[in-house]
């Protein structure tokens, strides 16, 4: 398939705008249950504002992508069949509830603000972040699944294209997570720092599955079922146009070999074992500027990562396009 | 349930691309607007068409056999391409079969094109909306036609009448019987898609005459106990003689 940059910077950015709320809820609750200090407001309104932020941005690479960005809203209709009609409907919902939770924590908002009397400290913004943490699961879900639900990009369908999704998107937030608290919560640096190392480390083993996966995958179709000659050779002489289409267009990468493959060892390079080692620096010389190092590498990383994701999938139709003639 | 369709014959077909050049000529001028294009008279042309004929080579030479192949919206009787529109704008007909893309709600995501393993259709880079095959939707219902024109511009303008269109869940409409008595068959099946667009396979059509059949074995002058007489190489009467 053909990389779109827009469909890149939508993936990547809610990606680390999900994984850092998640990194805050995580924190909030294991404050909670004082397994850690519980936090200043301000912190999770913050990070809260950040999440916000990278969804916001992802949100707005999405209308890039389409052709009437005017008719957007038309897509929340058929979410009983559309894994992107989903995303289109729980992605504003995210961002809703990140929103809520982080006015919940600027303003101090409790249950009992609005009447209601419980007996948790912070009720309200646990009760928020809960129901987000759920959706931002959700979210990922919809967007792995839009890829995962193609049956014949055999590259994709498959769950580890889910997973993928959750543990980048999950690891890029947790690092930002670790940065942010070294400016504003020194307290949760190792507690954040250990998390985006086991995610990190976590997303490397199943990234390098769906790459070891792929590698030895064998086209279900052939040109002979594409035309329905059953002949060993068939050399294709014509695709019917001089010029090129849409259809030479949207499913090539167009890439050279050599940059394709390079591609793979960079972000290989870039987002698994690069932020760790700085991570790992960074927590052990409490410096804020590592720890963010750390992120923007890791992130400048998932951007070849999400390239290379589109690049290898192979789209059957190509066999009816391999020669220009 | 009418599930309509074309029924394209690799037999016949020649290469012609006329069904390429009616199918944009009709499409183009129709009510759903133009289709575009670029630079259709320099360098690299390019433009949306709903149906392209390509052409393959089969076999080595000198043993190489050339099959022209029509490809356009199969209108898959599951087609993977619907359920993905996010918009409802791409949707089966129930009455007719017809896959088609409604151009006021399409967004232009392109999502449904993913998911057609075909490669059948095509974003209008002007438009900015998602096209394919309609099977001439606009005309096969007009009644202002007369009823023999009354079938997709392509099936029209095929020379050699490569191209049958008709109810293929009709058992006697001429699709079906051509795909039930010439061995109609499907692209990719291996997707569950159902297309509803059948190919019928290059065939040979050679009489057979045996030996026996030239030289009749039942030749009557048997039964007079007077075999055929033998070849003539001694000199003739004729060679010898001049009048
Ligand atoms: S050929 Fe492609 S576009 Fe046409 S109905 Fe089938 S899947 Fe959809
Ligand atoms: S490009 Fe148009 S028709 Fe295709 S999936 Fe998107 S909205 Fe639906």
């Amino acid at each position: 398939m053909h990389p779109a940059f827009s469909v890149i910077f939508l993936t990547t950015f809610i990606g680390v705008g999900q994984g850092l709320f998640l990194a805050l809820f995580t924190s909030e609750s294991y404050a909670a249950v004082k397994l850690l200090p519980l936090q200043s407001h301000q912190f999770y309104a913050m990070g809260s504002a950040v999440s916000l932020i990278f969804l916001g941005l992802g949100l707005l690479a999405s209308f890039f992508h389409l052709g009437h960005p005017e008719r957007a809203w038309r897509a929340a209709a058929m979410w009983r069949t559309s894994w992107l009609s989903r995303e289109v409907i729980v992605l504003p919902i995210v961002m809703g509830l990140v929103f809520v939770y982080g006015m919940s924590h600027f303003y101090g908002w409790e249950l009992k603000t609005f009447g209601l009397k419980t007996p948790v400290q912070g009720d309200l913004t646990l009760l928020v972040g809960a129901l987000g943490t759920v959706a931002t699961f959700g979210l990922f879900v919809c967007t792995g699944m839009i890829y995962a639900c193609i049956r014949f990009l055999q590259e994709w369908a498959n769950p580890l294209t889910v997973i993928n999704y959750i543990l980048l998107g999950g690891a890029s937030g947790f690092v930002l997570a670790t940065a942010l608290a070294s400016i504003m919560a020194p307290a949760l640096v190792q507690f954040f720092g250990v998390w985006s190392i086991i995610i990190t480390a976590l997303a490397f083993v199943f990234r390098l599955a769906s790459l070891i996966r792929n590698a030895g995958l064998r086209s279900k179709s052939s040109v002979q079922s594409a035309i329905g000659v059953s002949h060993n050779k068939i050399v294709q002489k014509s695709p019917g146009m001089m010029g090129g289409s849409f259809n030479t267009r949207e499913y090539f990468h167009g890439a050279p070999m050599w940059l394709f493959r390079s591609v793979k060892w960079i972000f290989l390079l870039l987002v698994f074992p690069l932020p760790i080692m700085l991570i790992s620096i960074g927590m052990a010389q409490a410096s804020t500027l590592l720890l963010m190092l750390a992120f923007v590498v890791q992130y400048l990383g998932l951007i070849p990562e999400r390239w290379f994701f589109f690049a290898q999938a192979n789209h059957p139709q190509n066999i009816y396009y391999q020669t220009i003639g | 349930m009418t599930q309509l369709a074309l029924v394209i014959d690799l037999n016949v077909c020649v290469g012609c691309h006329a069904c390429v050049t009616s199918c944009k000529e009709w499409n183009t001028s129709g009510p759903a607007g133009f289709m575009s294009d670029d630079n259709p008279y320099d360098k690299d042309p390019t433009g949306t068409f709903f149906n392209r004929v390509q052409t393959f080579e089969v076999g080595q030479y000198p043993d190489t056999e050339t099959v022209h192949f029509p490809k356009s919206c199969l209108h898959c009787e599951d087609p993977p391409c619907v359920p993905v529109c996010p918009t409802g704008a791409s949707y089966k007909r129930e009455e007719d079969g017809i896959v088609l893309v409604d151009y006021d709600k399409c967004i232009g995501c392109k999502y449904c094109s993913w998911a057609c393993p075909y490669g059948a259709r095509e974003i209008d880079e002007h438009q900015k909306v998602m096209k394919k095959c309609t099977l001439c939707v606009d005309r096969i219902y007009d009644q202002s036609l007369p009823e023999s024109e009354r079938k997709p511009a392509c099936v029209l303008a095929c020379p050699t009448s490569a191209r049958l269109f008709g109810d293929i869940h009709d058992p006697r409409s001429e699709a079906s019987i051509a795909i039930r008595e010439e061995g109609g068959y499907q692209l990719m099946p291996e997707w569950g898609t159902k297309p509803a667009n059948h190919y019928l396979r290059r065939r040979k059509t050679r009489i057979k005459i045996h030996e026996d059949e030239l030289i009749r074995a039942d030749n009557p002058l048997k039964k007079e106990q007077r075999g055929p007489s033998k070849p003539v190489t001694e000199p003739t009467l004729d060679d010898s003689t001049s009048w």
